[in-house]
């Protein structure tokens, strides 16, 4: 351009930038000079990639560790302890990219659990005891909803209440023993198969698909992802923030029933402590998926990948008769550095 | 090298070839520039022309691709905000960014305890200097108070006090004037002239000519990251910089001809919400441009903010074509077709981190899901009309909007409710940001959207643009409607004096 300040009038700069002016003004003249990001780039910044390359590193050191690890059906059989969990961490990634966060899902299990079998041991049909189940769900749910909405209170304060609160309400319900004779048909559920697969895994799958294509194909889904982002543009763009967040505080509250029954299937009983500690594996299910913890980000292929990295993460240890001591100092470990790595990749991806 | 009218005085920082690239696109281009000691120096150009991310480059945000920064003769490299501060440079952003929760006076104080990490700041000293700084600045705020609460404006202040309270040689305003109103400005030039006086070296970047032709000695003319000029202001006629700026010469905006003004769409009936704003009643008819005048804090805010139920009026009525309505929400609001462009972009517009197509498209799900499902194509044809409609400057429709200049975003926002097809819009500060030659285009649109038979509610601190657009002139002071002022009989004082608060008005009448 112009040497530095010397004194050329302006008629003859013009004329003479004519005709790179003509273009360069030209109000979209940005967008040709301006390729997209490169592919790899937008892959590499992604922080489910971390994830799937995780996964396949430790599918990698897992089968070093046992041949059993190169058996699909071990690890599919394997996978049914985690298929209740995974199933709840869809749905709480939903509740984390919002914003808010959940801790009270396992014990939101153990209490609707409780209520299922309490009901069916009072003599009522099993299908009215179910109903129970999903009915206590979704009280626990729309309660949470209540205060952290209604009230205006801090999700994790509140979820850290009625965790302990819906976890002593299954210990005075159900006592210290354990419910169980249930109908043949109703427990078991991880034996039967469908094509060789056991049926909590497809109903993990299933559930991954249509929350996926609910978060990043509709309406409301798409809000979830605004609201988590800036909540306030979110109410001035005419979002039904309230609405959507007490529905998936509620929905929480359905989805941690139905693992509940999921969980009462597989153990054939039932007790007050069901599913303790599981938040901790949820919430790292979410966060190793690659959600960011302050909402915004996040995707159901990240969690849904996550599981099964904890999955193949667990088994490798049992087999390689690890402690389980041990097995919780790993999954710490894992959560920070799956927190630290997300928040870097964000961070990295703003400035 | 430099015209060196101004001073004669060394540089007292010098920049060389600075260019940088975001992922391979070049924003700027081999600029140089040196800065004299005792100047105020423009930046001027089009949006997105490059001259936040130069400001950012300067005060150690953004680290150059290429180039090199002297100051005071010493190569300096810059590579984070906290360095330039060492180094005495301090920036006041485009968008305030502090500290919500925290008090004023704190966020006053933030990033000067840094070093005496031993030394507690009692609570005492820190609201004295805090007060003692406002006054500097001749703003009554309580500094105990929390910045969430505060408006554009006074944040936009607390900044530049900030910017104060450090003994930078070197202080960069990006936009300070935006959101201020006449009064304030004069405020801050008094200052800025002073710290010039002082010695010290001033960027101010600003839209506004008027503005820098008051306040500025030398200006910087940037395009398309090239810079094209610098020069005393003096040798630069208006029409030279528009030409230097945007390479053609600028529209006039014609005030809209002959439209006719038909029935009340909106009206608000003694709209009261204790210590905000109190008994407002107006109409704005069918095809008018009201336009809502005031200083900043006089509640104008605050009331389109209670129309589009926001934070609803405790008491009085709206009413929507003669129909009474109960808005609880900004749902509601937008199914009576009423749209509300908030004056502050960054806090209640953008999803900073979203990209720009969900951000144009945020308020109108069914046109892009008209079957429940979002459907990409739609999406990308509907943003892509109001890119170019807009003219928008991007890289990618898919980029994440917070990389887009602070214009662009604005009008990014205006796209979306433009797109919400309103019969009632109500445009806060809306062009708060955008460079004039799209302020032309932008204000023809608004005078067609009044032209069909839109009714409009225009809040601005721009008295040029509240008397070019506008029919009629609603003036607020202290939360109270002190004057109603037809197209025929408004005049720049006229708003002004009814601005100005009755108590200050008695006194000065007084004296
Ligand atoms: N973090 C970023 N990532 C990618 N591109 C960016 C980023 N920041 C700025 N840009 C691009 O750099 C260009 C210059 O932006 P800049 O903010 O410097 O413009 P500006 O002159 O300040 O405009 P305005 O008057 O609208 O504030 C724009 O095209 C913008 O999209
Ligand atoms: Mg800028």
């Amino acid at each position: 351009m112009t040497p530095v300040g010397s004194p050329k009038p302006v008629d003859a700069l013009d004329s003479a930038g004519q005709q790179p002016t003509a273009t360069v003004s030209a109000p979209q003249s940005g967008r040709e000079f301006a390729p997209a990001r490169p592919i790899w780039q937008v892959l590499l910044i992604r922080p489910e990639t971390v994830t799937l390359a995780l996964l396949i590193g430790a599918i990698i050191v897992g089968s070093q560790l046992s041949r059993f690890f190169l058996d699909i059906s071990y690890i599919l059989e394997s996978s049914t302890l985690y298929s209740e969990y995974s199933i709840v961490a869809l749905m709480l990634t939903l509740v984390i990219i919002s914003g808010e966060i959940d801790l009270s899902p396992a014990s939101m299990m153990a209490l609707s659990a409780c209520v299922f079998a309490s009901v069916f041991q009072a003599g009522a049909p099993i299908w009215l005891a179910i109903l129970a189940s999903f009915a206590c769900g979704l009280a626990m749910g729309a309660f949470n909803a209540i205060l952290v909405i209604g009230f205006r209170l801090p999700s994790i304060i509140v979820t850290i209440g009625t965790l302990t609160l819906y976890r002593g309400l299954a210990q005075v319900l159900a006592g210290d023993r354990s419910i169980s004779h249930f109908p043949d048909w109703f427990v078991g559920i991880d034996y039967r198969e469908i094509l060789d697969v056991p049926v909590p895994v497809i109903l993990f799958t299933v559930a991954a698909i249509i929350v996926g294509l609910f978060l990043g194909m509709t309406i409301p889904g798409r809000q979830i992802y605004q609201i988590g982002t800036n909540e306030i543009a979110a109410r001035h763009a005419g979002i039904r923030v309230q609405r959507i967040k007490a529905g998936l505080f509620v929905g929480m509250g359905l989805v941690a029933s139905l693992a509940g029954l999921i969980t009462a299937s597989r153990l054939a009983s039932v007790r007050y402590d069901m599913a303790t500690g599981g938040e901790l594996q949820m919430v790292l299910m979410v966060m190793l998926g690659g959600t960011y913890i302050f909402g915004g980000r996040g995707t159901i292929l990240g969690t849904f990948l996550a599981s099964w990295l904890l999955v193949i993460i667990a088994t490798g240890m049992t087999v390689a008769n690890i402690v389980v001591t041990s097995q919780l100092i790993v999954m710490g470990v894992l959560l920070i550095t799956s927190i630290i790595a997300t928040n870097a990749i964000y961070a990295r991806s703003q400035r | 090298m430099q015209p060196v009218s101004a001073t004669d005085k060394a540089p007292m920082m010098s920049l060389r070839g600075i260019t940088k690239q975001f992922a391979g696109v070049e924003v700027l281009r081999d600029v140089d520039l040196d800065l004299y000691p005792g100047e105020i120096h423009a930046l001027l150009g089009e949006n997105g022309a490059g001259k936040s991310t130069f400001s950012k480059i300067i005060a150690g945000v953004h680290r150059p691709t290429r180039g090199t920064i002297t100051l005071n003769s010493e190569r300096v490299e810059i590579s984070n905000p906290l360095a330039a501060q060492r180094l005495g440079i301090t920036l006041i952003h485009q968008e305030p960014i502090s500290f919500p929760d925290l008090s004023i006076a704190e966020n006053l104080v933030m990033g000067r305890t840094e070093g005496s990490l031993l030394k507690r700041v009692t609570w005492g000293e820190m609201t004295r200097d805090a007060n003692r700084l406002m006054n500097l600045l001749d703003i009554r705020i309580d500094v105990t108070k929390p910045m969430r609460g505060l408006s554009i404006a006074d944040q936009q202040m607390v900044e530049i006090a900030r910017a104060l309270a450090s003994d930078s040689r070197l202080i960069i305003m990006d936009e300070p004037t935006a959101s201020l109103t006449p009064k304030e400005t004069a405020i801050l030039f008094r200052i800025v002239r002073r710290l010039r006086d002082e010695g010290r070296t001033i960027i101010f970047i600003s839209h506004r000519l008027e503005e820098v032709r008051a306040l500025c000695d030398r200006v910087t003319i940037f395009r398309d990251g090239n810079r094209v000029t610098t020069d005393t202001i003096q040798s630069l006629t208006d029409t030279d910089i528009i030409r230097l700026m945007i390479g053609r010469p600028l529209q006039d905006y014609m005030h809209k001809q002959g439209t006719t003004i038909g029935d009340v769409a909106l009206e608000a009936r003694n709209l009261t919400l204790p210590g905000t704003f109190e008994d407002i009643s107006f109409t704005v008819r069918k095809g008018e441009i009201v336009g809502l005048g005031g200083l900043v804090g006089a509640g104008r805010t605050d009331v389109a903010k209670a129309i589009f139920g926001i934070a609803p009026a405790q008491s009085g009525r709206v009413l929507i074509n003669g129909q009474d309505v109960q808005i609880r929400d900004p749902s509601d609001a937008i199914a009576l077709k009423l749209a509300f462009v908030p004056e502050d972009r960054a806090i209640a517009g953008i999803f900073r981190s979203l990209s720009v197509e969900q951000n144009i498209t945020a308020a109108v799900p069914d046109q892009i899901a008209p079957s429940g499902f979002i459907r990409r194509s739609l999406e990308k044809g509907i943003a892509e009309a109001q890119v170019t409609r807009m003219s928008i400057r991007l890289a990618s429709q898919r980029q994440p909007i917070g990389e887009l200049s602070g214009g662009n975003q604005q009008k990014a926002i205006l796209a979306r409710w433009l797109l919400t097809d309103p019969e009632v819009l109500i445009l806060d500060e809306p062009t708060r940001g955008i460079d004039i030659g799209v302020k032309a285009e932008f204000y023809d649109m608004i005078g067609a959207l009044a032209a069909s038979g839109r009714a409009i509610l225009l809040i601005s601190s721009e008295l040029p643009e509240l008397l070019a657009l506008c029919d009629r002139i609603l003036v607020m002071s202290e939360g109270r409607l002190t004057a109603n002022i037809l197209r025929a009989e408004a005049t720049q004082e006229a708003i002004m004096f009814a601005a100005v608060p009755k108590t200050t008005r008695q006194i000065e009448g007084v004296a």
